[in-house]
């Protein structure tokens, strides 16, 4: 057994758009370890979510992946064919999305939903059975076994975004792609969701891919951190080399324009201009014109990514 | 002349519930969702108040009754020495050129067909302030303030064409063209990515240098308040839990509530992550508040008397004030 659950390997993924194609995911390159945490962070438009669905083969339409490895689990993905991709979508890859009134069916019980999930996956599976094990993963999900008759309108947002990760558990999966999973969520809430997260990941040693803009999420449970700047990988390492010491001027950026609520300073760093757009990338290195350190070369050619520090990766020129 | 320029006093709005008709026959009696149930505090002139709280805790409601966008149930709201609800729907109107609103959505509060100056210099032939060119020139000017430059190229273009930041420039400058006094910002900067919005703050406190203005932040995110907020508002359940001069709250919070929200709050530090335990459960519903104190079910100190009795919202330290039976423990 390989430490790599997922390797991506130069993953392109194009948006035909009626004003040219746009390049969502450009030439993106990870390892998504066993038992990890991984927190996917950048802004809005960055490619983040388009990259997790792509894990899944199912880019947004009428997104197309037009380059690149995906393997997972030492197969890859983009071989497939269709009917082996869809059995393994849900059963092994889960996805748990932003809003999750818009994922449950307001006409179907909890257990429905968890015995639907479980059967339609399993299908030697008696209705006892199923139902037992739904029982028994409400239990995991800190929800009550009478919860389990009630419809998605009956619980609150916390514990429906629970029942969304209780059906990528019901189903073992091996990986569960969190797309800002707690967004939705007021900030009690979330923090009580992340540390639940967090145990149930270390107990079943799961394997989470986080994708979230929020940067205070992202430090709480991840082990890894990787960020994305106009649909680059632009730096990846483990969550304390990132925060203590980010090698790419845009994740110093990103990191100083936080607010943070412990430190006593009240200025905030300002990070000037805003991503461009994707029709017209920059040349060379995509954050160059809102780089403070920005010299000739990143102007004319895209530094590559590289490890910079051992597993501190960073595309940038000034390490080179 | 008065300190303050916003006075709130037993503030209370409750928005009837939509029954069917058969469940208003069985029931006898009407319900409410008690989203403000009577607040009390003052905004002074040149401040940054905040409001913070969880959704549905009355923030925003408590916003719009100010400006008198959702008519009271009850209270007052004195604008100086004169108490806004009293006012005919003519003399309100004439009072909103002091008073201005701000959305967190910058792309649902603009007229997708209008163009950015035409937008922003709306207000100024509404109330008849100026028209044609000196209407335009006074346009390019607020333009150039909040930084949508050059001004003279932004005026001609429409909201799509501008990104989601500049967006919320053009709603501040549209604010601010009537120069209130007082302006009501309603999560200004949720909506902006994590790289703008530190510049959006920043512009929002120059200007407030620049125009001598008051704001009303309100805001779930109470890191962001931290940079803005000369004094804060904690809301709960409609109510205000805690009140003081922001460094004072987030130092010593005497609420179990504000303790739980500020330990919550996500810290972009994986060292400093979280060891404080949280408060169970969810935010309640307005219909049916809990008995006594609102808190009391999810609060790690209650004791008999908080489901009993309501704690008085009093000031414990001048100009702190909390709403619970216990606060002298939490006192540092």
């Amino acid at each position: 057994m390989s430490e790599s659950l997922v390797e991506v390997r130069n993953l392109d993924l194009d948006y035909p758009t009626r004003r040219g194609v746009i390049r969502a995911v450009d030439k993106v390159s990870i390892s998504i370890n066993r038992g990890e945490i991984l927190g996917l962070v950048g802004e809005s438009g960055c490619g983040k979510s388009t990259f997790g669905r792509a894990l899944l083969r199912l880019p947004p339409s009428p997104g197309e992946i037009v380059g690149g490895e995906i393997v997972f689990d030492g197969q890859d993905l983009m071989e497939l064919d269709e009917e082996s991709m869809r059995r393994l979508r849900g059963a092994r890859i889960s996805m748990v999305f932003q809003d999750p009134m818009t994922c449950l069916n307001p006409l179907q019980s909890i257990n429905d939903h968890l015995m639907e999930t479980i059967q339609a996956h399993q299908t030697n599976v008696s209705n006892k059975e199923a139902r037992e094990l739904a029982v028994s993963i409400l239990n995991r999900l800190g929800i009550k076994p009478e919860r389990l008759d009630d419809y998605p309108h009956q619980l609150s947002g916390g514990m429906r975004q629970r029942v969304m990760i209780g059906l990528a558990l019901a189903l073992n999966a091996d990986l569960i792609i969190a797309d800002e999973a707690t967004t939705s969520l007021d900030v009690i809430v979330e923090a009580q969701f992340l540390d639940w997260l967090r145990e149930l990941q270390q107990e079943l040693n799961l394997t989470i891919l986080l994708i979230t803009h929020n940067i205070g999420v992202i430090a709480e449970v991840s082990d890894r951190v990787a960020v994305m700047y106009a649909a680059k990988m632009v730096e990846l390492a483990d969550a304390f080399s990132l925060f203590d010491k980010p090698l790419h001027p845009y994740t110093e950026g990103l990191l100083a324009s936080v607010p943070n609520i412990e430190l006593e300073e009240d200025t905030l760093e300002i990070m000037y201009g805003s991503p461009p757009n994707l029709l017209k990338p920059p040349r060379g290195c995509r954050f160059h014109p809102r780089c403070p350190h920005v010299m000739d070369v990143c102007r004319e050619e895209e530094p590559p990514f590289r490890e910079v520090n051992p597993g501190h990766w960073a595309a940038c020129w000034l390490y080179e | 002349m008065k300190e303050h320029l916003i006075e709130v006093r037993g503030l209370k709005k409750w928005f009837p519930v939509q029954e069917s008709f058969i469940e208003r026959l069985v029931t006898a009696q009407n319900q409410f969702v008690r989203a403000v149930d009577g607040v009390d505090f003052e905004i002074k002139k040149g401040e940054v108040f905040g409001l913070a709280g969880e959704s549905g805790s009355g923030k925003t409601t408590t916003g719009r009754l100010i400006l008198r966008l959702v008519e009271p149930t009850e209270g007052k709201v004195f604008y100086g020495d004169q108490d806004l609800v009293q006012l005919s729907g003519e003399e309100m109107r004439k009072m909103r050129q002091h008073m201005q609103l701000i959305f967190q959505d910058p792309s649902a509060s603009l007229n997708p067909r209008m163009k950015i100056g035409e937008a922003i210099g709306h207000s100024l032939e509404i109330f008849d302030v100026a028209h044609g060119k000196e209407k335009r020139e006074r346009v390019l000017e607020m333009m150039e303030k909040v930084e949508l430059r050059p001004a003279s190229q932004f005026y001609d273009k429409y909201p799509h064409q501008v990104s989601g930041g500049q967006r919320q420039r053009i709603v501040l400058a549209r604010a601010l063209m009537l120069r209130p006094d007082f302006v009501v910002a309603d999560e200004p900067i949720a909506m902006a990515d994590v790289s703008v919005r530190a510049t959006l703050l920043d512009l929002m406190i120059h200007l407030k240098e620049d125009f001598d203005l008051t704001y009303l932040f309100i805001t779930h995110d109470l890191a962001t308040a931290k940079y803005i907020c000369d004094r804060i508002a904690i809301m709960y359940l409609g109510l205000i839990c805690e009140m003081g001069e922001l460094d004072r709250v987030y130092n010593n919070p005497l609420h179990p509530y504000t303790q739980a929200l500020l330990a919550a709050v996500p810290i972009p530090d994986p060292h400093a992550r979280r060891s404080t335990p949280l408060p169970k459960g969810e935010i309640p519903s307005p219909i049916n508040p809990p008995s006594g104190c609102r808190f009391h079910p999810r609060c790690p100190y209650a004791e008999s008397r908080c489901a009993a009795e309501v704690p008085a919202f009093r000031e414990l330290v001048p100009g702190h004030h909390v709403a619970c039976h216990f606060a002298e423990q939490f006192l540092e």
